[in-house]
């Protein structure tokens, strides 16, 4: 057995450490460590509860809008408001901007690079690979920069800019559109699914969208004709490196639902396993602080009674993160999930055998596909002349949660208010689930289990299949530990 | 300035977002790779750019310290968290085990330029909090104060203090045009803060859309109203040094464009106003922090004059979210 510490990661948001023992050229054990604390808990306490909607942006520069979208939820249920239509809509319009734009900037960015390393040189989908996506001079990355740079001209005309935005507030968001403004918004998105069909798709978003098995994706994969299409192209690649036998997961599935429509959500909260779905339930949420560098409790905590104090020395501890737990078992989070969870038909067979690095990449494109349609109908509801914000007050005694779906995963705010100031503010984010680390059972979690069985090749400095399956979570670490 | 050979830029993260690093990768006309390039900056590495990784970076950063790899710019993002106890320990470089500090420190000693990038880099930011559980501070600042991780006296091997391109986040173009000066030798006056004059010297009330109910204290009573946001809802942007509303955010906004007010994110402390964000503090009905270098006085009579003057058309739109009274048309000569 020998021991093997990866990192600092990059193309990851924030930092990471993972230490593999290794035997027979695999992985035998990993050990997750999220090297950064943040403490936002912390210093939310005392604080007036709306100031949580200028802070916890903060947390995030990859996912903001997602903690503001959180944190007015977590308010708005407090305050028992109901946003208005439109800053509802609006509100789902910009946090679908930030998550489409994360998933082109894990896939252009962060993702595809490792496969247009000099390593792969000799593999027959490389040339058209490394003209693509090598790091820095790839033209993708340049066409992908530019897309989303404009994409996110939306966030400016909703919410002002981005990332870290207040526009999204407990009853609405802050920018009301002129008449002509969802004209402007249905340009932006006009250009942007362009971008999709032509250069990452290679076909109409509809007709992605609508393929429902592996069967369909290999006869739709055949079929395109013209030059390879980025998503085409990143398929022949998993084919050819067995990406769908890399990092495989437990097989259970969370998400907290996204993007509300009335009381229901566009996708649907819930829990997945084995072929099996069932409701959501918060109360089996808990945290476990056994390895990580916190005190408190031997017991898990429930987010409504959490606690957050680091204790640096700490025998057994190897992570600043907590190990979040569902019914006491590690959840796997993301786009793969939500879809799952949603019941698309792709994601479904996708997921039968647990999860795994093709799976979870194919959802996240996948979903690029399903929501730009989505959001050009979203710009036909706006109303012209009608309100975007309710007004409400904050309880001086009040608690609420917000629940959403971050590009990575589900992200919950649990809120308590006291005397008018904020109690305990506790946070779950969605890499806290995926790079959790050991619980007091010893269970690892999701990470550490798809890491297990991971080729190592002897000698090398940078293990490629252990980056392909850290990096198919889409991990955000200064979420993780916030 | 074909042949020369380029500028190398390292850029390390650590007690932040990471949202510096994501505005930037929005910059527009050109984009940010475009723009190193026009700079002839080369990337020796990013963290959300480079391929190298891991065991591959560590050499690298080595090899900065020892002066066989020339360093020309060090950017940093996010505060420097000394803490706990001095250990450094809230932040361990991954694959390391030294403190990001240290790591910090040695590669700063031998940078020709040192940029604080954002906020958390330039005086700790967010990170510190009320009580700075994290012991976070900037580079060469520690809040408002000249001290920080590397100390009031440091200069980088250029001669120069640490640039701080303020900001929370930083405007894509206050970092792309920051580094452009720095490669073109084109001098970077910096204000009292250290922060770059060419963002710094104007205010976010500049080109404010909101001037015009400014000017007739015409204000908003709640957030999505189209009202000045200073009297009541805690805007700060007639304090806030940055040309927000000169030079828009992500095509045509800025935060007076979403309908928010400023927060005044350039200025160090600024997560600790003392009052709710959203919440203008007020004595005897007047709001403290009116504009630093205008009289009392005479603000207060100049408001008092102009709330009298109010035309009914900001009045009624002040407090609506779009317009409801347009603007009347001039009588037109034959």
């Amino acid at each position: 057995m020998s021991r093997l510490v990866v990192g600092p990661f990059n193309r990851v948001e924030g930092d990471l450490e993972v230490t593999l023992e290794t035997e027979a050229g695999r992985v035998q054990a990993a050990y997750v460590n999220s090297p950064l604390f943040r403490g936002f808990e912390h210093l939310l306490q005392g604080r007036d509860p709306l100031d949580a909607l200028t802070l916890v942006a903060r947390i995030c520069g990859i996912c903001s809008v997602a903690h503001s979208a959180a944190a007015s939820a977590a308010l708005a249920d407090a305050m028992g408001l109901l946003p208005a239509a439109n800053g509802r809509v609006a509100a789902n319009l910009v946090l679908a901007a930030e998550n489409l734009a994360d998933h082109l900037t894990h896939f252009y960015l962060f993702f595809m690079p490792d496969f247009a390393r000099e390593h792969y040189a000799d593999r027959p989908w490389y040339p058209q690979v490394a003209e693509r996506f090598r790091a820095l001079t790839g033209s993708g990355q340049r066409e992908m920069l530019a897309a989303r740079a404009e994409l996110l001209h939306l966030v400016g005309q909703l919410a002002g800019k981005w990332p870290h935005t207040l526009a999204l507030q407990p009853g609405g968001t802050t920018r009301a559109l002129d008449a002509t403004g969802p004209l402007r918004l249905a340009g932006i998105l006009r250009r942007f699914r362009r971008f999709l069909e032509q250069r990452l798709f290679g076909d109409r978003l509809e007709r992605v969208a609508e393929l429902t098995d592996e069967a369909a994706l290999s006869h739709w994969t055949a079929g395109s004709r013209g030059p390879v299409a980025d998503f085409p192209l990143f398929l022949a690649v998993a084919a050819e490196r067995g990406l769908a036998e890399l990092g495989r997961g437990g097989g259970l599935f969370l998400s907290f639902g996204a993007y509300p429509q009335g009381a229901e959500r566009l996708f649907p909260a819930g829990v997945w396993r084995a072929g099996e779905r069932s409701p959501l339930d918060l109360s089996l949420i808990s945290e476990d602080l056994s390895h990580a560098w916190l005190a408190g409790p031997a017991e898990p905590l429930a987010p409504t009674l959490g606690v957050t104090v680091p204790l640096e020395e700490k025998a057994g501890a190897y992570s600043w993160c907590k190990a979040p737990r569902l019914a006491g078992q590690p959840a796997e989070t993301g786009a793969l999930a939500r879809q799952v969870v949603a019941g698309h038909p792709l994601a479904l067979g996708l997921a039968a055998a647990g999860g795994d690095v093709y799976a979870r990449v194919v959802a996240r494109l996948l979903e690029l596909a399903l929501l730009v349609p989505q959001m050009e109908r979203w710009v036909d509801q706006l109303e012209a002349g009608a309100p975007y914000c309710q007004q409400g007050r904050v309880p001086a005694e009040a608690s609420g949660v917000g629940l959403v779906e971050a590009a990575r995963g589900s992200l919950g705010h649990w809120l308590t208010v006291k005397g008018g100031r904020i109690a305990r503010y506790q946070i779950i984010a969605p890499t806290t689930w995926n790079f959790s680390p050991r619980d007091a059972s010893g269970t690892p979690g999701p990470l550490e289990q798809a890491l297990v069985g991971t080729p190592i090749e002897p000698g090398v400095v940078v293990p490629l299949a252990v980056q392909h399956v850290v990096r198919s979570f889409d991990p955000c670490m200064v979420c993780t530990v916030h | 300035m074909s042949g020369e050979a380029p500028l190398n830029l390292l850029w390390l993260q650590s007690g932040g977002c990471g949202g510096c690093t994501l505005s930037l990768l929005g910059a527009e006309c050109p984009d940010l790779l475009q723009a190193l390039e026009e700079s002839n900056i080369a990337l020796l590495w990013h963290p959300s750019l480079a391929e190298a990784t891991g065991q591959e970076l560590i050499p690298l950063l080595e090899a900065c310290i020892a002066g066989e790899q020339r360093l020309d710019i060090l950017c940093i993002e996010g505060a420097m968290l000394r803490g706990p106890n001095g250990s450094g320990r809230f932040h361990l470089l991954a694959g390391t085990g030294q403190p990001m500090t240290r790591w910090v420190a040695r590669l700063a000693a031998v940078a020709r330029h040192t940029v604080a990038v954002g906020t958390c880099a330039a005086y700790g930011g967010i990170s510190r909090g009320e009580d700075n559980l994290l012991d976070a501070c900037g580079l060469q600042y520690e809040g408002g104060v000249a001290g920080g991780l590397l100390g009031e006296r440091y200069r980088s091997a250029a001669g120069g203090v640490v640039v701080n391109i303020a900001g929370c986040p930083t405007h894509p173009d206050w970092v792309v045009e920051g580094l452009a000066a720095i490669a073109h030798g084109t001098p970077l006056a910096l204000d009292d803060l250290g922060r770059p004059r060419f963002y710094a010297d104007h205010l976010v009330h500049h080109g404010c859309p909101r001037n015009e109910y400014y000017e007739f204290k015409a204000s908003a009573q709640a957030l999505s109203e189209l009202g000045c946001l200073m009297e009541n809802l805690g805007c700060k942007g007639t304090q806030a040094h940055a040309d927000c509303n000169l030079r828009y955010w992500n095509g045509s906004g800025s935060c007076l464009r979403g309908g928010y007010p400023c927060i005044n994110c350039t200025a160090p402390e600024f997560s600790l106003p003392g009052h709710p964000f959203q919440q203008t503090p007020k004595v005897a009905g007047i709001p403290i922090g009116l504009p630093t270098d205008m009289p009392k006085a005479w603000f207060v009579a100049l408001a008092s004059l102009s709330k009298s003057a109010t035309p009914k058309r900001v009045r009624q739109n002040a407090h609506a979210d779009h317009i409801v009274l347009p603007p009347t048309l001039g009588r037109q000569k034959r």
